[in-house]
């Protein structure tokens, strides 16, 4: 075992996340008042030079530190995802703090936490990599989510997630333990060459497919382990949800599909069987609930639960078929995911009534006779969750249903696209409300969009991502391609 | 004479079905925190078994770093608690009701 120093180079993003979050830990009590932006900066500007850093590493697959982490095309999608969603993340919450008077800067180092977790989530090629990963990435968002300390409900919203992710990390790492028992490696080649020539007689080798499956669900929100999504969604802070629904899940995404294709490829048929039974439960449970909220957090909540569905039949596919379209579609899905899903969090964030957020249904009433544009804007993330053309979420869920009838399942791409059809009513519904509607209260607490210059280069980034790979997706599905290509 | 490793599974398999249980059925997070360690530690058992039967070292050094994620999730779940019990006055999950479950 050998340490080579050229490799700390090739890990220089991680490296400079970390060290600006400890910057930021230490430099918030000294700041104070106004100054405190320094921080804001200082985080966007570490993320546009790990932009730049990724986008050179953008090649073959290099394993450094003894094949714990490798530095490839798959894990350069992700993080260039990643960087995108943190810093349009630390944007929406330099107005969103100011609006919710948190004058904590810690929250940016958190952020950034946060994000060096999924940044070795998607690029570890060990299993002890990917939990380290998945817990520095966890443990970061259980605070980030109760840091409202005085609202009661973003505290109960913390306890919720925390107990539940402990306990899901809990399932993944015992799955991990017997999976190291019944191949007799973390890494993940390894694991893949084991299962190829000891075959799959091995009990304990289903049984801690299925753990990882279960322990990955929890952090997928996947029906049946979906049930703290709604709760934490609706009680953290605003920012911080639309953090967790899209960074949080393409991490799990990212590290899961490492997990699944790289190391467990050998039992495809075995995971694309109980992938499809989630999948299914997903879709149904996901867009069903979603039909009776009221609350548009939690409507929202049991979307992104829905779009994870999405995002399985692409697994499921990949798992059935030669070649890497499958896959391909997963990465293109989330990537489009991205977009709308934010951009609709941002406008529910800055949507305020009197002195809280207005995120009740009714809340939206008539808003296009008060704010065209942001009503506009919603009309647009809400007509591209829902998959309607010419929007990014159509073209997301064409290339998931294209690789699920290449897998000969035309019949599941038929049912997702019964459940779209279904799911089209709720996102309409909020459309209608806004649009249809004469305002109700003309009080001084009526709900009211606050505008501010970043949450306007927000809402112009998720929106033209939205309209743009909606017309023109190519560079982004060759991206995907040539991503995934080098994952086995 | 050596113990057989099918027998360090079974343990962990009993330590860790008495964390899941626990974590299911207890209503104080307090109690709900120490289950998940059972569920941890049981992990170790299984790490620790392995890597004696493989002759392997791998599965000792993923103990050291499960050890330490365990004691920094503790850390932030009893800071969570401790918030929640300032603003709640409780810790019982079950008067836990803001957001429905």
């Amino acid at each position: 075992m050998t340490f080579a120093v050229g490799d700390l180079f090739l890990i220089l993003p991680e490296l400079l996340v970390i060290t600006a979050a400890c910057v930021v830990l230490v430099l918030d009590p000294v700041l104070r008042g106004p100054r405190k932006d320094v921080l804001v900066w200082f985080s966007l500007g570490t993320l546009a030079i790990c932009m730049g850093v990724t986008a050179s590493q953008v090649s073959g697959p290099t394993a450094i530190f003894s094949g714990l982490v490798i530095i490839d095309a798959y894990g350069a999608f992700w993080k260039l995802l990643l960087y995108f969603v943190t810093g349009l993340t630390i944007l929406l919450s330099y107005s969103y703090l100011k609006e919710e008077r948190l004058y904590f800067g810690e929250y940016y180092g958190f952020v950034l936490l946060a994000l060096a977790g999924m940044m070795v989530m998607v690029s570890a090629d060990d299993l002890l990599t990917i939990y380290l990963g998945t817990e520095l990435m966890s443990l970061s968002l259980y605070v980030l989510a109760g840091l409202k300390r005085a609202e009661p409900r973003s505290l109960e919203a913390s306890a919720k997630y925390f107990v539940l992710g402990a306990f899901s990390s809990g399932i993944l790492l015992y799955g991990i333990s017997l999976l190291y028992g019944a191949t007799g490696s973390t890494r993940l080649p390894e694991i893949a060459t084991a299962i190829a020539s000891q075959g799959l007689s091995d009990p304990l080798l289903l049984l801690s497919t299925i753990l990882l499956a279960v322990g990955f669900g929890f952090k997928l929100a996947v029906v049946p382990f979906h049930m703290w999504t709604p709760d934490v969604y609706q009680g953290a802070p605003t920012s911080v949800t639309a953090f967790m629904a899209v960074a949080s899940k393409a991490a799990s995404f990212g590290a899961f599909l490492r997990v699944f294709i790289e190391g467990l490829g050998g039992l495809k048929a075995n995971w694309s069987a109980i992938f499809l039974l989630l999948c299914i439960a997903t879709l149904l449970i996901g867009n069903i609930v979603a039909l009776v909220q009221t609350n548009v957090k939690r409507m929202l909540a049991y979307s992104s639960i829905a779009h994870a569905g999405y995002a399985l039949i692409g697994v499921v596919a990949a798992g059935r078929m030669e070649g890497s379209s499958g896959i391909a579609s997963v990465l293109l899905y989330l990537a489009l995911y991205t977009f709308m899903t934010f951009g609709a969090f941002a406008i529910v964030a800055m949507l305020r009534k009197g002195d809280i957020e207005g995120e009740e249904i009714e809340d939206f009433t008539g808003l296009s006779k008060r704010h065209p544009l942001a009503a506009l804007l919603m009309l647009i993330f809400m007509v591209s969750l829902a998959g309607i053309p010419p929007t990014a979420g159509f073209v997301g869920k064409l290339y998931i249903f294209k690789s699920a009838v290449e897998a000969g399942m035309t019949w599941l791409a038929a049912l997702g696209l019964i459940f779209a059809a279904i799911s089209a009513y709720f996102y309409l519904r909020l459309v209608m409300v806004m649009y249809m509607r004469e305002p109700i209260d003309h009080s001084d607490t009526a709900p009211h969009l606050v505008m501010s210059p970043t949450l306007s280069i927000v809402l112009a980034c998720t929106v033209a991502g939205v309209v743009i790979f909606g017309v023109y997706p190519n560079p982004l599905v060759s991206f995907a391609m040539q991503a995934v290509l080098i994952l086995k | 004479m050596t113990v057989p490793v099918s027998y360090y599974i079974i343990l962990s398999a009993i330590v860790f079905l008495t964390g899941v249980v626990g974590v299911l059925i207890r209503r104080n997070i307090i109690a709900i925190l120490l289950s998940v360690e059972l569920m941890l530690n049981a992990t170790n058992i299984n790490f620790v078994a392995f890597s004696d039967h493989l002759q392997d070292l791998g599965g000792q050094v993923f103990v050291f770093f499960a050890l330490t994620v365990a004691a920094a999730e503790v850390a932030v779940g009893l800071a969570i608690i401790i918030a929640l019990h300032r603003s709640r006055s409780t810790i019982n999950i079950e008067e836990f009701n803001l957001l429905k479950w």
